[in-house]
């Protein structure tokens, strides 16, 4: 019988989150603090408006780029909270999350060869997709005493005459790092100066804890050369809805939504019902979640600063990135380790980009008292590991 | 000044146990002030009380609670306060509230069992003067109270790692 596979997905490395989950489905009474989702339900005022849709009967296909009353929402939420503004006709589609809105934008774009830059850490999605769409990631190692932000010199570094597209996301996963508008401005010119396009994943963008977050498609010049990411599941808590959108230039829209039409139709119907009211009616759920992320995040920091673990103020989405060189072994083992001696799964920084190595993804997406738990948890390792070396 | 009590008041109306060390670290202030702060407002009858949430129907303990609709002619000079006192003054009774609308107080009693709660009722609160008619209603389930739902059954149904 002939190989019923392709050549190019046998390449791709399987997700290094994969692997650890895994291990980690093997222990069942563990507790983990390596969830990438909230941990609110969704807001009962969006369930209660996809029950009623369900009993309405609407559990028909929508048009391909989504309800067209979403879209609208979805302008005047964007126009209002970040001072985008975007043509709810032409230029926002409905996406499978924020995930497919990534994958069709990059298919839409790249051609053979052309190279997309993606800074490390980051989440797991891009590079693959990538590889998919037949281009070629060029990966820029973010650093720690940079507070894992981008900068002008590193992106200038890592351009080449084949470079077409930057793939960024701040607030990021896993490393909490944002960009201000001055960071964003600094980049910017670059961009402008050598002809890239940007794909910006802000699913993160409510999640922001000093001031506003700012949009790099708020940026003069930028708007034409940005396909901004957005979405529902972290802000509104509502990742199993898989509900995301996509805004950009009408022009690359139109051929996104073409290969959506073919590919995947159209967003779950209920979940764009229920969306309307996340964009009109929730404000209020939007700040209490936030306040609880930043009250949390601040009980982290405190815990790390008192076991004596290096980490840098993160001023987005609910993870922490410390810094665990001080052991002197690889994140994996140190993960590893303390699953098995103390029944805590966090996540290897590595299964970010190599250059996660030496560092922890942990996720703060608990109640207080869970993280007070787990953190006691990952003191005593790290005190049993110190008194070891 | 008002915005440290609003987050305070927020954090111990949701969790009257939590310590004073962890409500200066969430919100980022210090012990002291912290601890000045709840001293402030117990003093000014701010902070009221620290109750406990306590689902009495898992317990070996037998609990009536009684909603009951009152409507009160008011006192010259003295308005509802008058006949509010002397409610509010029997053990028996857990709230009480001055009402717009139909009638023109609530008052919550909790008694060991319905005919306790039924004399009650008899005896001290509808003869009572300027009482003029009461309504009595028990109780069956309490499913949600002050904010907490009784019955949480809540699972972490996430998956345990994801990216």
């Amino acid at each position: 019988m002939r190989n019923p596979l392709s050549d190019k997905v046998i390449k791709m490395k399987p997700s290094g989150i994969r692997k650890f989950f895994d291990i980690v489905s093997e222990m069942p009474d563990a507790i983990s603090l390596g969830v990438g989702e909230p941990d609110f339900d969704t807001p009962w005022n969006i369930r209660e408006e996809g029950i009623y849709s369900l009993e309405k009967g609407r559990t028909f296909y929508t048009s391909n780029a989504g309800l067209l009353e979403l879209r609208e929402a979805i302008c005047e939420y964007n126009e209002r909270r970040f001072q985008l503004m975007y043509d709810p006709k032409k230029e926002v589609m409905l996406t499978v999350g924020g995930s497919e809105g990534i994958d069709v934008a990059l298919r839409a774009m790249l051609n053979p060869g052309d190279e997309v830059i993606i800074p490390e850490p980051c989440y797991v999605s891009y590079l693959p997709c990538v590889q998919l769409a037949d281009g070629v990631p060029v990966t820029i190692s973010l650093k720690n005493e940079n507070q894992f932000r981008l900068t002008k010199e590193e992106l200038e570094a890592a351009i080449t005459d084949k470079t077409k597209i930057l793939v960024m996301a701040f607030p990021n996963n896993p490393t909490g790092a944002i960009m201000t508008r001055e960071d964003l401005e600094a980049i910017a010119e670059v961009i402008i100066k050598h002809d890239l396009y940007v794909i910006s994943d802000e699913i993160y963008a409510e999640l922001t804890y000093s001031g506003n977050h700012v949009s790099i498609a708020s940026l003069p010049g930028m708007r034409e050369r940005t396909i901004v990411i957005g979405g529902f599941s972290k802000a509104f808590a509502m990742t199993g809805w898989r509900l995301g959108y996509a805004m950009g230039p009408a022009m690359i829209m139109e051929q996104m939504i073409k290969i959506h039409q073919f590919a995947i139709m159209c967003a779950p119907t209920t979940s764009q019902y229920a969306a309307i009211v996340a964009m009109r009616d929730c404000d209020k759920d939007v700040v209490h979640m936030r306040e609880a992320y930043d009250q949390r995040r601040r009980y982290m920091l405190n815990a790390f600063k008192e076991m004596g673990l290096p980490c840098f103020e993160p001023k987005g989405a609910f993870y922490l990135f410390p810094d665990i060189r001080e052991f002197g072994i690889p994140s994996e083992e140190f993960a590893t380790g303390l699953l098995k001696a103390k029944k805590l799964a966090v996540v290897p920084g590595d299964a970010f980009g190599d250059c996660g190595e030496g560092f922890l993804r942990i996720s703060y997406a608990y109640s207080l008292e869970e993280l007070k738990t787990a953190v006691g948890r990952l003191a005593e390792f790290v005190e049993e590991l110190r008194a070891e070396q | 000044m008002k915005n440290i009590r609003t987050k305070i008041l927020k954090l111990l109306e949701n969790n009257s146990k939590m310590d004073t060390k962890d409500i200066a670290v969430v919100l980022g202030m210090d012990e002291s002030v912290v601890i000045n702060t709840i001293q402030d407002m117990e003093q000014e009858e701010i902070i009221c009380g620290y109750n406990t949430i306590i689902n009495w129907d898992k317990t070996d303990d037998e609990r009536v609670t009684a909603l009951i609709e009152v409507k009160v002619a008011p006192q010259r000079g003295e308005g509802f306060e008058r006949v509010a006192e002397r409610i509010y003054n029997y053990e028996e009774v857990t709230s009480l509230y001055l009402m717009s609308g139909g009638f023109d107080m609530t008052v919550f009693i909790e008694g060991k069992t319905m005919k306790e709660v039924a004399q009650f009722v008899a005896r001290k609160l509808a003869p009572m003067e300027g009482v003029l008619s009461t309504s009595t209603h028990f109780v069956l389930k309490k499913y949600k109270e002050n904010g907490t739902k009784l019955e949480q059954d809540k699972k972490d149904e996430r998956l345990v790692v994801t990216a």
